[in-house]
């Protein structure tokens, strides 16, 4: 079975984000970049069935600018076969929109003719939460979204996934498109000889025109500011002037 | 034309508090509101979503298919409907998540997830970057697919007259996936991203076991329950009780965060409570920037004695 795995350049989750004065959105520039953590959580999972002999092949792939080459890098260190980077644009700044990027995805699907996507439940950066929902859709396929669990057999995936108020396990049948959440597993880290060996894996660098897809945003972004700030709490002493100053002061109690 | 609204539907109860504050989140767009009801048991929701104030019409969807909220009959059913409407929108929860992208792409538009503000027909500010910074877009689409962020909004009240409820038929069933089971934590406490009070528990809480004390504080305030990551990942607590980026996103009128360091991911998810409270023995704990009231002390003394003497 073949898997492919879109997995996002995106500023690092730890790092503290500082929205430009100006409006014209966030500072990108000397800022540590890195795999979309759920993207990690994503290829783990697709190295995890190649291990117990379900996948045969993992095809990463990311759409971008040509520094997303250094993600691929890691999804190859971290154990897929292949790569695939769609150089869509030049400017790190512009965050090519979910239904672009399906898009996309979508004629890398009739290309690869994978049996599985897997992605993350959402890119940090964006916060949007859909690639792979608009993926299934185009593709006509079934989709299972936040899973925490998966299990490939005969031609379906059962997948439990993460909803409010507890768990849901469905059954979909294969081709599908499965979202990674955050507890489908631990995502390996990647040693230095599997670093080495990934620098010998296949890259392939895709120009956006070979796809014929349109990827003009349909958002315009008209600013981006900073959230309102709140104001600096104070300190109490004791449990009674918590109690107090909640009743007396805030009057939440 | 008409603003199309998805309400969720559990066990055949309407998730009404979601769709009230949805109601008013869409209230400036001065448009009639549908209501879609989509369950195999939604006449008792319908009628419910009916008396809210602002529905101009219910559209109950009854069928086997469209029970557990599988993205493929329920997207393809709303987009069905979409070209009568020029908003279609839902309460961002786990259930809408689901569908409204799956929907935008069947329409060829994008999805605006988890808006915090309508400022006109085109026009929405959404957070982004884990809440670190605010967008305002405009759409081009000719419909807009929104998800509404309903913690930043108050419900609309029950209105006196009853709106039509108009019965529709399912779409045949796509066959893509099926219903297996629901694993389903009962709680008799109020609904995390709906409660007027949230006592949370962080890895400075220690164990399972002493995770007891929260919940005790917790049913003491009529609070519900929420978790950092940390305290799920170490087993404290349940998935689902997860309030952050990766979890729920709650505006309460309180927040108690109890042995929570404060984590950016974990901000994201409750810095729009409107009083948030924080115990902690690390005094330089990052939540104690953004908490009203701070309690810097041992948590094993404190939370007990807070319960007794509420």
């Amino acid at each position: 079975m073949k898997i492919l795995v879109p997995v996002k350049r995106v500023i690092d989750y730890n790092v503290k984000v500082r929205v430009r004065p100006d409006g014209s959105g966030v500072e990108l520039a000397n800022v540590k970049m890195s795999m979309n953590p759920f993207d990690e959580i994503a290829m783990e999972e697709a190295v995890r069935l190649k291990g117990k002999g379900i996948a045969s092949e993992i095809i990463a792939v990311s759409i971008g600018t040509p520094q997303a080459r250094d993600i691929l890098r890691t999804a190859l260190a971290m154990g897929a076969d292949r790569a695939i980077l769609v150089d869509a644009t030049a400017d790190v700044n512009f965050d090519i929109e979910p239904l672009a990027v399906a898009r996309i995805l979508a004629r890398l699907v009739e290309r690869e003719k994978p049996d599985l996507v897997i992605a993350g439940k959402h890119a940090i950066d964006n916060d949007m939460n859909a690639t792979g929902q608009m993926l299934a859709g185009l593709l006509g396929w079934g989709q299972a979204t936040f899973a925490s669990r998966i299990e490939i057999a005969q031609g379906h995936a059962v997948v439990t996934r993460e909803v409010d108020g507890g768990l849901q396990v469905i059954r979909v049948a294969l081709p599908a498109v499965i979202t990674a959440d955050l507890r489908l597993n631990e995502p390996r880290y990647v040693s230095l000889p599997n670093i080495m060996k990934a620098k010998k894996k296949p890259l392939e660098e895709c120009p956006l025109a070979a796809l014929d897809v349109d990827i003009s945003p349909r958002l315009k972004v008209v600013r981006t500011i900073e959230p309102s700030n709140r104001s600096a709490g104070r300190r109490v002493a004791s449990v009674d002037e918590l109690i107090d100053k909640l009743k007396n002061e805030a009057g939440v109690l | 034309m008409p603003v199309l609204l998805l309400a969720e539907v559990n066990n055949a109860k309407l998730a009404s508090d979601a769709v009230a504050r949805a109601l008013s989140a869409l209230s400036p767009l001065g448009e009639r509101i549908d209501v879609l009801i989509m369950a195999d048991e939604g006449a008792e929701a319908a009628a419910e979503a009916a008396r809210l104030d602002g529905v101009g019409q219910v559209l109950l969807a009854q069928d086997g298919t469209l029970a557990h909220g599988l993205a493929e009959p329920a997207a393809a059913l709303v987009a069905s409907l979409a070209e009568r409407y020029t908003h279609i929108a839902a309460p961002a929860t786990a259930f809408s998540k689901n569908i409204l992208p799956r929907v935008a792409a069947l329409l060829d538009v994008m999805v605006i997830s988890d808006v915090t503000s309508i400022r006109d027909a085109e026009t929405f500010d959404r957070p982004v970057y884990a809440g670190n910074a605010v967008q305002t877009v405009t759409s081009t689409d000719r419909i807009k697919v929104l998800g509404i962020r309903t913690s930043v909004f108050q419900g609309v009240e029950k209105g006196t007259v009853a709106a039509p409820v108009e019965t529709i038929a399912a779409m045949p069933d796509p066959g893509l996936s099926t219903w297996v089971e629901d694993i389903v934590a009962v709680s008799e406490r109020p609904d995390l991203a709906s409660a007027r009070v949230v006592v949370s528990g962080g890895r400075g809480v220690g164990s399972r076991e002493q995770f007891d004390t929260i919940i005790r504080l917790a049913d003491r305030m009529g609070a519900a329950v929420g978790a950092s990551r940390a305290a799920v990942d170490l087993g404290y607590a349940p998935n689902d009780w997860q309030v952050g980026q990766t979890g729920k996103v709650v505006a309460p009128d309180l927040y108690v965060a109890v042995g929570i360091s404060g984590a950016i991911q974990h901000l994201a998810g409750m810095k729009d409570s409107k009083i948030i409270v924080a115990i902690n023995k690390d005094e330089d704990a990052p939540i104690f920037r953004i908490a009203d009231y701070a309690l810097v002390g041992d948590l094993f003394s404190i939370i007990p004695e807070l319960t007794a003497k509420l």
